[in-house]
This record gives structure tokens, C-alpha cells and sequence, in this order.
């Protein structure tokens, strides 16, 4: 085996432990954002897919790279935003019965500008 | 910039974006800090392209940078334009399918990623056993995931049959699927060993690996029935990051080992902590325990006693002049899509003065957690959902409790019958309630193939129809009562 192999063998036991450990006593309401959001961490092998079209030196390397790389920025962009819409709504939900959430956003905004003007002043 | 400076660089980037990786999951732990999880782990995703895209632009990596810089930018546009649009435009119900979705192409790239490495090293020369190893690695386990996600989203979706699927002769061709792919990858190791150089018997020894992983991945996920899908997806999804880490191998690159190895086993501790919750085994759900009906005797007996249907108008009045309702939501809710009538209904009865609630159990839905998910949709308040163990001592003091769609989660027979294959399961104790309305589209038994002695139960009524015309007719009862 060579040096590079056993170091990056090194790095790979590492991280699984890691992996093992990171993920403690989740409630099950977080099961499925929790999924989803490490579903989006595996669009990692989107840079796997940029590295073999940079090195591509034929038509069908270049084509299965392609795809490679249209498959992986999938799985990223759709993993992250939908993880994202998922875990937007546990949020929501939290701040109680603000009815008509679009405008609380700017309204909530506008009092913390408010409460910051006296308290400079 | 010299090379080394910026190979330093790129290194440097992978180890920050791990890092984030790593933070981002650990905040997923918990509900408020789950979001910005996310986000950190998607700040690192960032970084991890970026690093990777200077690298490549500046010529580490290549020659003919145009033509390079044009495919990636390509492909990210239209892959990620599509990953926009389906994360947007997907129905909160139909979402778990979506994950799935996701995870077969990300599979799909970890496979593409070692195919095409290991046939530019062949041409180039001798490839050693090592890369060799993790190069059929990577392309088994991603191509199991591709076609075996790409199964499991369309149960879920309706297009494949979401029933236990059993096909004359499939445990053979799975068991064959397997041989084939132990055999190609035995004669490429056999071949790097001794350093025989490439053949065509090469390429089409890693073609038939190909294939029959594709095969396997589908007689897999066909036999096994669509409530168990959220734990299968959850494995394959562990897969998918095995494969990542090992197309990191392949070409080298400690980004794609960390992310991979990270999610690969993160992923499989929250399969087995999605099992738990529906108490079962993994073994068991892999290999098709009940649900493919190998557990013979459970659902022999037929139903004893006799069950009293109801009527829209009876339910309501029910409904509208008890003092507490607890509403039991689950998995037929889901598939019919009725939160925002459940939502609307207990308003009703609210501006009534009904004291209303949601028994949330642990596995309600089609994944875990993902009724809180359909409710928060629909807006229902979060202080009126209820976990499992905060309800079921609030049960008896109950007047009328409202099941929709929920069936195994709350059978009697998991607390009571030894020999039942879900006892031991905890369940809602609706059958504690006062009065008991339970909407159910027919007499069919749940996903565990079982009867509900729930339902012969005096107290009670059963209001047969699909979840959300059922519960429009109820609301317009309520409202006439």
C-alpha cells in the first residue's frame, strides 16, 4: 500500500467513527430532516464528478462525466433545499400562531430596529 | 499562484468543509438548532466546490480548461436547476420519494465517478490491487443504490407497486445478481494481482459487475413493503456515502473519503434508530420478515365480534358536543393528503370550546417524524401535538378519539397478544378513550397484515371512506349540527 493510500485510510476510519458519534439521541421528529440532510452531505462526489471531467481525454469520459456531474449538483442543490424546507417549518410552528407569516418577518425586523434606536440613544 | 500553494489550498478547504460537515450534523441533533445545521453543513459544501473548481480552473488538475469549465458549469446548471426545481415544487407528502430520488443519482454519480477513473487508469496502464478493490467497491454500492433508491421512490410514488413484491424466481436472481458481481469483481482482482494488464475481458468483467449490482439493487427493494421504505431508504442513503468514500479513494481525494465515510456511518446509526422506533430489526426488514406474508398465522383468525359503522352525522354529533378531542393522525392521512381537513375540522370544533389535541405517534406517517412535517404544513400549532408518551395517560380522560388513517399504531394486540407480531410495539391507547371514531378507507388490515381488535371494540364507530372526503363530510356535519 502506498504512503497516500494508508494516509487517506487513516482519515477514513477517523471519519467513521466520527459519523458514529455525531449522531447521539435524536428524537424521531428528526429522523427523516436528519436523513435528508445527510443524503445532501453525499452530493459530495459532485467535486468526484468535476475532477473526472477535468481529466476526461475521450467523448464517452466526457459524456459519463457529464452525467456524473449532473447527477451529483441533483443531489446537492435538491438534497439541501429540501432538508431546508423541512426544517423551516419545525421553526415556524415554534413561534406560536403568528398569522400571516410573510409580513411577521419584515415586522419583526422593524421592532428589533426600533428597540435597538432607544437603547443607542 | 504556484501548484503546491494551491494544492495546500484545496487540501486546506476539504479539511474546513469536513469540519462543517461534521458541526452541521451534530446541530441536526436537535429541533432548534437543526436548521442552521443544515446551513452549516451547506457552507461547507460551498467551500468543498470551490476549492475544488480553483483547482481545476488554475490547471492542477487538467489541460483544456474551456471545454472543461463549460461541461461542469453545464452539468451543475441543469442538475442543480433540477434539484431546485423538484425540492420546490415537491408536495410535503410526496417528499420522502424526493430523498430517495436524490439519493439514486447521488449513487448513480459515486458508480460513473469509479467507472470512468478505473478506465482511464487501465488505459494508462497496470491498476493496482488496492484501487482496484475500492474501485469495485464504489461501483457495487453505488449502482445497488441507484437502481434500489430509484425502486424504493417509486413505491412510494405509486408507480411501482408499494405491496411486497414477490417475483417467481427472485430470491434466485438476487442470489445470482450476487454471484455475478462477486465473480467480475474477484477476476479484476485476480487480474491487478497479477498485474496482467488490461483486456477486453477487463471492460466486460466491469460491465457485468455493473449490471448485475443494478439488478441486485432492484430484486432488493421490490420484495419489501412501502411501510418499511423510510428504513430502506435510510440504508441506502448510508450506501450512497460508502460509495462517495470510496470513489474518494479511487481518484484520490480526501474531501470525497471524509463527507463519504461521515455520512456512511451517520447513516447507518439513524437506519437502526428509525428501526428501533418501529421496532423492528434491520435483518428483518432486509430480508422480508412479515409483510411478505412469511409470518404465516398472524392473519388467520379473521375478525371476531361484530363492527359498528357509523355515519358522518353520528360522528359529528359526537364530535361537537364532547369537551376533549384527541385526533390520531397517520400514515392514510398522509396518503390522502388530508392534514389541512384535519387541521380545519379541529378549528371547528375549537371555536366549539372542544379541547383538541394530536397524538403524534413516533413512526405516524410515512417516515418517521414526517406527520409533524404534514401538520406543521398545514399549520396546525405545535403545542397541540403530542408525543406518544405525553398522551397516552390522557387517553381515559378522553371523550371522543378520532382516528384517521392510523391503524398497526394503534392496536390493543401489541400490548396484549404475546403471539402477535407487532406486540411489544408501543402504541396509542385510543382504545382508553370514552368513545372511539375511527376513519378508514376499508376493513383491510394495516402494513403488519394483522387485525385490529381495536375496531370490534364497542366503543367504537367506524366512518369508512378515503381520509379527506370522510373528514369533509364530518367538518360539513359539524358545521350544521
Amino acid at each position: 500500500m502506498s504512503e497516500v493510500l494508508l494516509t487517506s485510510l487513516t482519515v477514513f476510519v477517523l471519519a467513521v467513527l466520527v459519523g458514529f458519534e455525531v449522531i447521539s439521541k435524536v428524537p424521531a421528529t428528526l429522523h427523516t430532516p436528519l436523513m435528508s440532510g445527510a443524503n445532501a452531505i453525499h452530493g459530495i462526489v459532485l467535486i468526484g464528478a468535476m475532477a473526472i471531467v477535468a481529466t476526461a481525454d475521450n467523448p464517452l469520459s466526457l459524456v459519463l462525466s457529464f452525467v456524473a456531474v449532473v447527477f451529483a449538483a441533483m443531489n446537492v442543490v435538491g438534497g439541501y433545499l429540501v432538508t431546508d424546507r423541512m426544517l423551516q417549518m419545525f421553526r415556524q410552528r415554534r413561534a406560536p400562531a403568528a398569522p400571516g407569516e410573510p409580513a411577521s418577518v419584515p415586522g419583526g425586523s422593524a421592532a428589533e430596529a426600533e428597540g435597538a434606536g432607544p437603547a443607542q440613544g | 499562484m504556484d501548484p503546491q500553494t494551491l494544492a495546500t489550498i484545496e487540501r486546506l478547504g476539504y479539511v474546513l468543509a469536513g469540519a462543517l460537515f461534521v458541526v452541521g450534523l451534530h446541530r441536526m441533533n436537535h429541533p432548534a438548532t437543526a436548521r442552521s445545521g443544515n446551513q452549516v453543513s451547506a457552507v461547507g459544501m460551498t467551500i468543498a466546490v470551490l476549492v475544488t473548481a480553483l483547482a481545476i480552473a488554475t490547471g492542477t488538475l487538467g489541460s483544456s480548461v474551456g471545454l472543461v469549465g463549460l461541461v461542469i458549469l453545464a452539468g451543475v446548471i441543469i442538475g442543480g436547476g433540477l434539484g431546485l426545481w423538484l425540492a420546490r415544487s415537491v408536495q410535503m407528502t410526496a417528499m420522502p420519494q424526493l430523498v430517495s430520488l436524490f439519493n439514486a443519482v447521488g449513487g448513480g454519480a459515486a458508480a460513473l465517478v469509479a467507472i470512468d477513473d478505473f478506465v482511464k487508469l487501465s488505459r494508462a496502464g497496470q491498476v493496482p490491487v488496492d484501487t482496484t478493490i475500492f474501485v469495485g467497491l464504489g461501483v457495487v454500492i453505488g449502482s445497488i443504490t441507484f437502481s434500489g433508491s430509484l425502486i424504493a421512490s417509486g413505491k412510494l410514488q405509486g408507480v411501482v407497486p408499494s405491496r411486497p413484491l414477490v417475483i417467481p424466481g427472485g430470491r434466485f436472481i438476487t442470489i445470482l445478481a450476487g454471484l455475478i458481481v462477486l465473480g467480475g469483481f474477484a477476476f479484476l482482482v485476480g487480474q491487478a494481482w497479477q498485474a496482467a494488464g488490461a483486456s477486453s475481458w477487463t471492460y466486460l468483467a466491469l460491465a457485468s459487475i455493473v449490471v448485475a449490482a443494478l439488478v441486485f439493487g432492484v430484486t432488493m427493494v421490490l420484495p419489501i413493503g412501502g411501510a418499511d421504505m423510510p428504513v430502506v431508504i435510510s440504508l441506502l442513503n448510508s450506501f450512497t456515502g460508502t460509495a462517495a468514500a470510496m470513489a474518494g479513494f479511487v481518484i484520490d481525494n480526501q474531501g470525497l473519503i471524509i463527507a463519504g465515510a461521515l455520512v456512511g456511518a451517520a447513516g447507518g446509526i439513524l437506519t437502526r434508530l428509525m428501526a428501533q422506533a418501529m421496532n423492528r430489526s434491520l435483518a428483518n426488514i432486509v430480508l422480508g420478515g412479515f409483510g411478505t406474508g412469511d409470518v404465516g398465522g398472524a392473519a388467520e383468525a379473521g375478525m371476531e365480534g361484530t363492527v359498528r359503522q357509523i355515519g358522518p352525522d353520528d360522528a359529528a354529533v359526537m364530535l361537537a358536543y364532547a369537551r376533549s378531542v384527541i385526533i390520531v393522525p397517520g400514515y392514510g392521512l398522509a396518503v390522502a393528503q388530508a392534514q389541512h381537513q384535519v387541521h380545519e375540522l379541529a378549528e371547528l370544533l375549537e371555536s366549539r370550546g372542544v379541547d383538541v389535541k394530536y397524538a403524534i405517534h413516533p413512526v405516524a406517517g410515512r417516515m418517521p417524524g414526517h406527520m409533524n412535517v404534514l401538520l406543521a404544513e398545514a399549520n396546525v400549532p405545535y403545542p397541540q401535538l403530542y408525543e406518544m408518551e405525553r398522551i397516552n395517560p390522557e387517553f381515559p380522560r378522553t371523550d371522543v378519539a378520532l382516528v384517521v388513517g392510523a391503524n398497526d399504531v394503534t392496536n390493543p394486540a401489541a400490548r396484549s397478544n404475546p403471539k402477535s407480531p407487532i406486540y411489544g410495539m408501543p402504541i396509542l391507547d385510543v382504545d382508553a378513550a370514552q368513545n372511539v371514531i375511527v376513519i378508514k378507507r376499508s376493513m383491510r388490515p394495516g402494513y403488519a397484515g394483522i387485525d385490529n381488535e381495536l375496531y370490534t371494540n364497542p366503543k367504537t364507530g367506524m366512518l369508512f371512506g378515503d381520509a379527506k372526503d370522510a373528514l369533509a363530510s364530518l367538518i360539513a356535519a359539524v358545521k350544521a349540527v
